[in-house]
């Protein structure tokens, strides 16, 4: 009696750990499973198409060549690091060995100049495209408050701004160099030009979303928070402060989502046609070069490239998530 | 007529459209006494929320003017508070922070009655107790329910100590529960701090039930006050009581008389009216079971 009974319980439990363990791998296969379906289903597209595509450099690297590149990408970085401590160890040698000789030797510490690696183009690229696109928020979102306040204003830059977005970094880029070359003179330049070239051109492309999203979400705000505004009579910086940016904070974030998308778009290729130092440059070096790993060291740097886009838009929604207050709407 | 705090002589307004002016309000005139409480009620869209606009300085009269102990008011402030019909609450605000805003800024060293910290703290929730909203102080508008939004709106509205308190149709959109319940404690705040105030209303029980006088507007274009109704009912005042007093129910059916055989609505049904049905079916919903009743 009290065996059945006790079996008829352990079944029950093992049915609910069963539906429990279904319902786990249910929501698994959905976050998890469906997802590494599609990759796989994608690598053996890339590995079949790669096959029959022969170019003057060999054929199309293969998902096995790419993931061979990242190791040996790593590897490089590894070593030149190792170059450059040897090569620091040895000036300080160098540079102690003179002044015991002569005491007021005066001692030069000469920079290493190798090659860089592709993890310094990531912070290269990383730190420009962050310079452009704050640049671009400093201007763009007061900018677009004023438009969204002041119809007059908005009748008369709207034209200018219609016209300066689709403008392609391109068509930008050696406008901005030969003004920067003109303007930025100086024998010593703490900057350098390649990346002001490239900052600007940055800033020029995101500014256009940011203004036209800021500007929308001032006009769309609720006219009876307007209302409440002129019923305080709260003075005109105050209302500013307390009533416009924080209505207009979700649409602000939007565009800043999609500045910082354009902002990442835009350096890649600006960095390839002004040479200056960041993955673009990684990319058109590799090109350049013409070895027969080039084409599976770009294919490497485009899926850096992307991994890094994928995680700046990620963080910029954790941002909106975070200052949002219409929790309403949903993120994604 | 012994103190006129709040005196609407004359009012004209137009409105620019694609079509010429239209007139919605003509020849609007109104004196209202200090801690009077004065109902205006009429058909939807005949232009009770422009009488009050323009008496808030949202809107510019075309003709006319509002004078407030005798000074002319021609921009909006706080001394006419507003409860506006969906709360208005600031969304990112707590119930709290929204008062705080409209606290903060009325009472500075400029003018002249500025509260210190702590002052301020117990001010806030001193009104936020009046509308019984102190469980909740600390919530976001849209952790809060329709009535209890309402409630913090009217709690702003009062922690601005206006000489005139204005609500355009506060408890529309309420339900029917909610909406007696925020009537009950708006005669209880009433009771207690005696404001002057002017609310629009769509429902003919709420305007007796609350006012000094019901103020009761002809149908648009060219609206004006078609009569003044006085209710001598007296206070404090009770929902059950009143239902079987005769008194009161005289005093019901003569604004259902001029709402609904004088002001009938005749004119077809144009498209304009057709948009603006929603609320003029409560009106209609209403008096059926008033009816019914
Ligand atoms: N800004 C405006 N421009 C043009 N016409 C307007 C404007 N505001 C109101 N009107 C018109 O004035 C008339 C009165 O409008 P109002 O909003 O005052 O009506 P109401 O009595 O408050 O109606 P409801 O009970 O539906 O709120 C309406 O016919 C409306 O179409
Ligand atoms: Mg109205």
């Amino acid at each position: 009696m009290s065996i059945t009974a006790s079996s008829s319980e352990s079944t029950t439990i093992t049915a609910t750990m069963i539906k429990k363990i279904a319902k786990l791998f249910n929501s698994l296969s959905h976050q998890l499973l469906m997802p590494i379906v599609g990759i796989l289903v994608f690598l053996i597209f890339w590995t079949a198409t790669a096959q029959n595509i022969d170019t003057s450099l060999g054929k199309f690297p293969n998902p096995a060549n790419v993931f061979q590149q990242f190791s040996s990408l790593y590897q490089e970085h590894v070593d030149e690091r190792v170059k450059a401590e040897a090569f620091y160890e040895r000036q300080e040698i160098r540079n102690s060995d003179r002044l015991a000789k002569d005491p007021n030797y005066p001692v030069k510490v000469r920079q290493y100049t190798g090659k860089e690696t592709i993890l310094d183009q990531i912070v290269t690229s990383l730190i420009t495209v962050a310079c452009g696109f704050i640049t671009a928020a400093i201007i763009a979102i007061p900018l677009g408050i004023v438009l969204g306040l002041s119809k007059p204003i908005n009748n008369a830059l709207n034209p200018i701004i219609q016209i300066f977005k689709p403008v392609s970094p391109l068509a930008w880029l050696p406008l901005v160099t030969m003004v920067v070359s003109a303007v930025y003179v100086s024998p010593e330049p703490m900057i350098a030009k390649s990346f002001l070239n490239s900052m600007i051109t940055v800033t020029l492309c995101c500014l256009w979303p940011m203004v036209i999203n800021t500007s929308v979400g001032v006009v769309t705000m609720d006219q009876d928070l307007v209302n409440v505004s002129r019923v305080l009579r709260l003075p005109a910086l105050k209302h500013v402060q307390k009533i416009v940016i924080p209505a207009s904070i979700p649409m602000i974030f939007t565009g800043m989502r999609l500045s910082l998308g354009i902002a990442w778009m835009v350096l890649i290729a600006a960095e390839m046609l002004a040479q200056s130092p960041g993955l673009g440059k990684f990319v058109w070096d590799e090109f350049q070069n013409g070895s027969s790993e080039s084409l599976s060291r770009i294919m490497a740097a485009v899926i850096i490239i992307g991994f890094i886009g994928f995680l700046l838009d990620r963080g910029m929604l954790q941002l909106q998530r975070f200052f949002s207050w219409d929790k309403s709407v949903i993120l994604r | 007529m012994s103190n006129i705090i709040l005196d609407i002589s004359k009012i004209d307004m137009q409105f620019p459209t694609p079509d010429g002016p239209f007139t919605a309000l003509k020849d609007v005139s109104l004196k209202i006494e200090e801690g009077e409480f004065v109902s205006l009620i009429g058909h939807s869209g005949c232009g009770k929320s422009t009488v009050l606009n323009i008496v808030a300085g949202l809107y510019q009269a075309t003709l006319g003017g509002v004078a407030l102990e005798g000074k002319e008011v021609n921009e909006p402030g706080p001394e006419r508070a507003v409860v506006f019909q969906n709360h208005s609450l600031l969304p990112w605000l707590t119930a709290y922070q929204n008062v705080e805003l409209a606290v903060d800024q009325v009472f500075s060293h400029a003018n002249g009655n500025y509260k210190s910290k702590e002052e301020t703290k117990e001010w806030i929730e001193y009104n936020l107790k009046l509308v019984h909203m102190d469980h909740a102080m600390h919530k976001r508008p849209d952790e809060i329910s329709g009535g209890m939004k309402q409630r913090v709106g009217i709690a702003r509205a009062l922690a601005m100590q206006p000489k005139v308190l204005l609500m355009d149709e506060p408890f529309g959109a309420l339900d029917a529960l909610t909406r007696a319940h925020m009537q009950d404690s708006l005669m209880e705040i009433q009771n207690e701090l005696n404001n002057t105030v002017i609310m629009i209303t769509h429902d003919v029980d709420e305007a007796v039930l609350l006012s000094d006088r019901i103020v009761m507007m002809t149908n648009g274009p060219a609206a004006t006050i078609g009569e003044i109704l006085d209710i001598n009912l007296e206070r404090p005042r009770e929902r059950l009581a009143l239902a079987s007093d005769i008194e009161y129910n005289r005093l019901r059916s003569e604004v259902l008389r001029f709402l609904y055989e004088k002001q009938r609505k005749v004119d077809h049904i144009t498209k304009e009216e057709k948009i603006s049905t929603k609320t003029s079916a409560s009106v209609d919903g209403k008096v059926e079971n008033n009816e019914a009743a």
